[in-house]
């Protein structure tokens, strides 16, 4: 409760901080999500409606209401990384995982998602876990990446 | 030669982190001169200079500044650094690499102009180049080049950073406006535009990253000897996001007016494993596709208009001839589906349908009909959709059916 005080502190009480916010409780958070008790809170704070939040919240791909994985990895897909083989590096990650596009590892450790191309086209393919890019790829070092962070985790 | 660094000749020799760096290489000479003439007279270089914005479109910079420097009262200044068009990443090198010229160039945006408030809006996935921007405005503040009565002018400016949040039209400008506005980046219509009503319906002016980057060395060198540089409709130099298939995939800069062949095989080296080019995307997802004997056209807008759309953004995405065309199609079209804010039926529904229309070809179960549906929606998206977004992606689609028009037949089913 007092982290959170402390994340609303930082912000004026208008509407305009909304996301900034939002990014802000969601990166404090260990399951990269937004609770409805958080929603609850920041209405309250800015002084409009839940609904209100709840529609910013849905119509940003970054943010997210129900909880992932420890680590989310994203995948780019678009055509700079596509023609240079980034399927092969999304289905050695469905092979690693065990899980597909949106889906979360049994152990809660993983999140798996397809997204949009990560400004990195000149190093691709790429992916993104949390903050963190990788870039030049190969299924070798996808198998390494995943490796590291389950020893991480032992 | 065929490069020339301009924007990018401090990449890599200075410390980005470091605003005494870039004042040693040269750094705020652009902002001094500014300030020492009157607001006008920056206006009139800018005019000189002829340059076109770097965000895509190309419409002509001083047309906006001046619009925005006639407007009364409070007004802001954006710096549009949402960069989300797959195949480009030049705004993240230039944040990367020379922050400061960013900064530097909005605050001569800000004396010319007599706007008081700047935000720079980075998309949610630039991590580093955001730290490294809040920092530079740090060093800039501390400095006195930001904040109350810079350089004793009686002139004050203060820029704050806005997150997106992973969302592509919200690179748009009205989208932009509503999501520092901190709502869902959901566009309006068009007039007023934003150098009348922007953010909170007060006169907005918004450019690209690199177009600000270029309001220094305009100042120093003065807009006619900017003019001088690149093509009469296209003036200066172009960062060009180079990758796809090619040996050196990267980031160069070249006058406007060089050809984009020149670019693939002189700077990018030619094709990985020396394959064949089938094709060549320009601008990013919402840019044409052309075949490889249309290489030799020049990088210029006047050029690119024949395609009205963002092309002029300077991606060139290099696709050999294990491709398929329809894949591309596809993974372009699919984006556009995730992207599509939702407000307007053309766009929302439209994407969807070409979508499945495109499966139909894949599948080899697409008839002449289905050929000329596709040709019929993707005009109706074009010329029927309410923002940038559903205005511009169908350029992919139709220059295919111009230009690979063949690939289509070879699909279909008699
Ligand atoms: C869907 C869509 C996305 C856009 N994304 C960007 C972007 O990421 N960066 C950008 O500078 N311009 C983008 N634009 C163009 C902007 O609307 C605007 O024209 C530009 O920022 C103006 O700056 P300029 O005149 O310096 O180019 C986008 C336009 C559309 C329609
Ligand atoms: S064209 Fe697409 S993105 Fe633009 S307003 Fe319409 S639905 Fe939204
Ligand atoms: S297309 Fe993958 S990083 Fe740009």
């Amino acid at each position: 409760m007092n982290q959170i005080k402390e994340i609303l502190n930082k912000y004026p009480k208008e509407e305009e901080y909304l996301i900034e916010i939002l990014l802000e409780f969601q990166a404090s958070k260990k399951n990269h999500y937004i609770s409805s008790e958080d929603v609850s809170v920041i209405s309250k704070y800015l002084n409009i409606p839940e609904s209100q939040v709840c529609s910013v919240i849905s119509f940003y791909t970054m943010l997210s209401m129900s909880p992932k994985g420890k680590y989310v990895i994203q995948v780019c897909h678009d055509v700079p990384c596509f023609v240079n083989s980034a399927n092969n590096i999304y289905d050695k990650l469905v092979e690693e995982l065990g899980v597909e596009d949106g889906e979360t590892t049994e152990d809660k450790l993983f999140t798996l998602e397809i997204t949009e191309c990560l400004g990195r086209c000149n190093e691709s393919p790429v992916m993104r876990v949390n903050d963190k890019v990788f870039v030049n790829l190969t299924p070798a070092k996808v198998e390494k990446i995943i490796n590291d962070l389950r020893g991480e985790n032992k | 030669m065929i490069e020339m660094k301009v924007i990018s000749k401090r990449f890599g020799k200075v410390d980005p982190l470091s605003i005494d760096s870039y004042i040693k290489h040269d750094g705020y000479k652009g902002l001094e001169k500014a300030i020492s003439n009157h607001p006008s007279h920056i206006i009139d270089e800018v005019e000189k200079s002829k340059i076109r914005g770097r965000g895509g479109a190309g419409f002509p910079t001083y047309i906006k500044v001046r619009a925005l420097s006639k407007e009364a009262g409070k007004k802001y200044i954006v710096c549009n650094a949402d960069e989300g068009e797959p195949g480009n990443f030049k705004d993240r090198m230039i944040m990367e690499n020379d922050p400061h010229s960013v900064i530097e160039g909005m605050i001569i945006m800000a004396y010319a102009t007599g706007a008081e408030q700047g935000y720079i809006y980075i998309r949610g996935e630039y991590q580093i180049a955001m730290n490294i921007m809040k920092e530079t405005i740090k060093q800039a503040k501390d400095k006195g080049f930001l904040g109350k009565n810079i350089f004793n002018k009686g002139f004050n400016f203060e820029i704050e950073i806005r997150s997106g949040a992973g969302s592509y039209v919200c690179g748009e400008e009205f989208s932009l406006i509503e999501s520092i506005e901190g709502k869902p980046g959901r566009s309006r219509t068009k007039p007023p535009f934003p150098t009348e009503k922007g953010i909170h319906n007060l006169p907005t002016l918004i450019n690209n990253v690199e177009t600000f980057a270029n309001f220094p060395y305009i100042i120093t060198i003065g807009g006619d000897k900017f003019a001088q540089i690149g093509t009469n409709s296209s003036t200066g130099t172009k960062l060009i996001s180079l990758s796809g298939n090619v040996k050196k995939k990267g980031l160069y800069e070249v006058p406007f007016g060089t050809s984009i062949r020149d670019v693939i095989f002189k700077l990018g080296k030619g094709v990985k494993d020396d394959r064949k080019i089938k094709m060549v995307q320009l601008g990013g997802a919402s840019g044409p596709i052309i075949p490889e004997y249309m290489l030799d056209m020049s990088i210029d807008f006047d050029r690119f208009e024949n395609f009205d759309s963002k092309t002029g953004t300077g991606a060139i995405i290099v696709i050999d001839d294990r491709f398929d065309i329809f894949d591309i199609l596809l993974t372009n079209m699919k984006f556009f589906v995730h992207q599509s804010c939702g407000k307007c039926a053309p766009c929302r529904e439209g994407h969807i349908q070409i979508v499945n229309l495109l499966n139909k070809f894949i599948n080899h179960r697409a008839t002449e009909k289905d050929l000329m549906s596709l040709e019929n929606l993707a005009n109706v998206i074009q010329q029927t959709s309410l923002c940038g977004l559903g205005q511009t992606s169908m350029t992919s689609i139709i220059s295919s059916l111009r230009y690979f028009r063949d690939d289509y037949f070879a699909k279909v089913r008699y």
